[in-house]
């Protein structure tokens, strides 16, 4: 018999507690990949977040570290400081990442931290059951924006890709989305650049990646992965942001 | 070693990096710079490695990291730059991870100015963060305890899994006095096993999870009861305290760090006009020296004590639950930054006799 497939051991035999349809799981996954086929797992370091993936510890086989809500960078930058071959990357969600932790990676970029950032963004704060984040779109329903999300009231989703691709330290910044095969092979090869900028001491590398919250979002798993490819992708345009690698 | 003239923060980062601590995160902030400025320049040239955080924030969550892989790492700041650092402080302590900070007190609430203070004792001792943690709490007197007490600071943070802070103020901070670099004895200290330095299956350990979530209401006691039993090991173990002419003394005054040494030439003034006086000085202001203390006070010739502090009164709450109300324990100091001179701290001793 030939074995065609077979789960990754970079994830750990744990059942995932994320809910029916979310993208989280194809994530750890392709990172999980990522990590095994450059066969650093016994050098890399998963720094994970407060949010959904607050027990990225219990998944990712690998030595992690819980951070404080949007402090996972600076911790990332405390682990790489010490031994510049570790391998390091943090998984963030959007408050995580945009919000309470904006200080944070904005300046993990702007020093070159040699760290790998995983973005998820699913216009949403999950964990704490569906309230407006800073990349929730216009118009965008939530429990803390009733009414629609209101861009005089609260201004406008930001974008990361694009804000941290303008920053000198940035080597690598690519926007990918979890909502079709063909997407999520893009966004594989996305991860792996990402952690093959930081092996190369390039400097800071970020891969965010459109995701979907069928609980919060009050859709169906199929509705909602059709729900961000009609809404999310128009105003976070997929694609390479920054690669210093290519350019002259 | 011959003694040399040094800044209080200047000798407080060279004992650091004698003890071997490598990495320093930090945020500038009044009277505090010349740690990370001193950092700045030594610590590239002993292979380690000087961070300016974008914040204080930042920089303990560093120190997290930093501490999370195993290394010997430390944080300093100033009031105001402290109670920033708390988030990370009870993080710290949840997670059981070593590391020093060190807060050169200013004045507060607030802003509050950047002369000395003892206003963040409560904070300090009684966690400052959230949750129920103590992190150890060292006090020096002078620029050269505030060296002694350095190595002291990691062995115990490596020892107890428990972040350690130095408690001083503007004074130590800023002030010029001779030191002396002692070496320290080796102690034995635990194996760093539970590190997150990279794992495989062939690592022969577990996988290492830094982490103070336990989402499980029994997995959150046991972390909890951990903690409780190591402050109880703590408590009866690693108390310190400086007496001074305690024996026979009639009035015991209490008091810490720099304003301790101006109650020394008090009670100097004092015994000039025939009053016996002594100090209990605590060296550890967490666990504070609850023992030492009540055999002090014990002795029949004490009447009372009178605790001095540059703040509203803090500390005096733990020289009265030591005390007990078995006699009384008075109070002189003010809030904010006012230092007192040695002869308003004597002459509010000897009119407390006379009351």
């Amino acid at each position: 018999m030939q074995t065609v497939f077979k789960k990754t051991p970079i994830l750990t035999d744990a059942v995932l507690h994320y809910c029916p349809g979310c993208g989280h799981g194809i994530v750890h996954r392709l990172v999980a990949e990522v990590v095994e086929e450059l066969g650093i797992q016994d050098r890399t370091i998963a720094i994970v977040p407060v949010g959904c993936a607050v027990f990225g510890y219990k998944y990712f086989n690998l030595d992690s570290i819980e951070a404080a809500h949007g402090r996972a960078p600076a911790v990332g930058t405390g682990v790489k400081r010490t031994d510049p071959n570790r391998v390091v990357f943090t998984y963030q969600g959007d408050g995580d990442l945009a919000s309470i932790g904006a200080a944070e990676i904005v300046h993990a970029a702007h020093r070159g931290e040699k760290i790998t950032t995983i973005f998820i963004n699913n216009a949403i704060y999950g964990m704490t059951g569906g309230q407006m984040a800073p990349t929730t779109l216009v118009g965008q329903k939530t429990t803390t924006s009733p009414y629609g999300r209101d861009k005089d009231h609260c201004g406008s989703p930001i974008r990361v890709a694009e804000m941290l691709a303008t920053i000198e330290g940035s080597a690598y910044i690519e926007r990918v989305a979890v909502n079709s095969p063909a997407n999520i092979v893009r966004a594989k090869k996305a991860i792996k650049n990402a952690f093959e900028c930081q092996l190369a001491g390039k400097g800071f590398s970020l891969v965010e990646v459109l995701s979907n919250c069928p609980t919060n979002w009050g859709l169906s798993p199929v509705e909602s992965m059709k729900w961000l490819e009609e809404n999310m992708i128009p105003y976070y345009p997929l694609g390479v942001k920054k690669d210093i690698t290519k350019e002259v | 070693m011959a003694k040399k003239l040094m800044k209080g923060c200047e000798a407080v980062a060279e004992a650091a990096i004698q003890a071997g601590c490598h990495y320093f995160f930090g945020y500038p902030i009044t009277p505090q710079n010349d740690i990370p400025e001193y950092m700045a320049a030594r610590l590239p040239k002993v292979g380690g490695c000087f961070l300016q955080a974008e914040s204080e924030v930042a920089a303990i969550n560093m120190v997290y990291g930093a501490a999370a892989a195993g290394a010997r790492c430390m944080t300093s700041s100033s009031s105001p730059g402290i109670s920033l650092k708390q988030e990370g402080m009870t993080y710290l302590a949840g997670a059981e991870l070593p590391c020093v900070v060190v807060n050169m007190v200013r004045g507060g609430p607030g802003l509050g100015s950047i002369q000395p203070s003892q206003g963040d004792y409560f904070q300090a001792t009684r966690g400052g963060g959230h949750g129920d943690y103590h992190p150890i709490v060292l006090a020096p007197s002078s620029v050269q305890e505030a060296v002694d007490l350095m190595h002291d600071a990691f062995d115990l943070a490596d020892i107890y899994r428990t972040p350690t802070m130095i408690l001083a103020d503007g004074i130590i901070g800023q002030m010029m006095e001779p030191v002396e670099f002692h070496e320290h004895e080796a102690r034995e200290l635990p194996k760093k096993d539970w590190a997150a330095t990279g794992w495989s299956p062939e690592s022969g350990r577990p996988r290492a999870i830094v982490n103070s979530l336990y989402i499980e209401v029994d997995e959150l006691q046991e972390l909890n009861d951990r903690l409780q039993a190591r402050y109880k090991i703590i408590r009866e173990n690693e108390t310190r305290a400086e007496l001074y002419h305690t024996e026979g003394a009639e009035i015991i005054v209490c008091a810490y760090g720099t304003v301790a040494r101006i109650c020394k030439s008090a009670i100097n003034l004092c015994e000039k006009q025939g009053l016996k006086v002594g100090m209990f000085r605590p060296i550890t202001v967490w666990p504070f020296p609850e023992k030492e203390l009540a055999a002090v006070m014990a002795q029949d010739s004490v009447k009372k004590a009178i605790t001095v502090e540059i703040s509203a009164g803090q500390m005096v709450e733990d020289v009265k639950l030591t005390v007990n109300g078995t006699k009384p324990v008075e109070f002189y100091g003010k809030p904010g930054s006012y230092t007192p001179t040695a002869e308003e701290i004597a002459e509010f001793i000897m009119k407390s006799r006379e009351a």
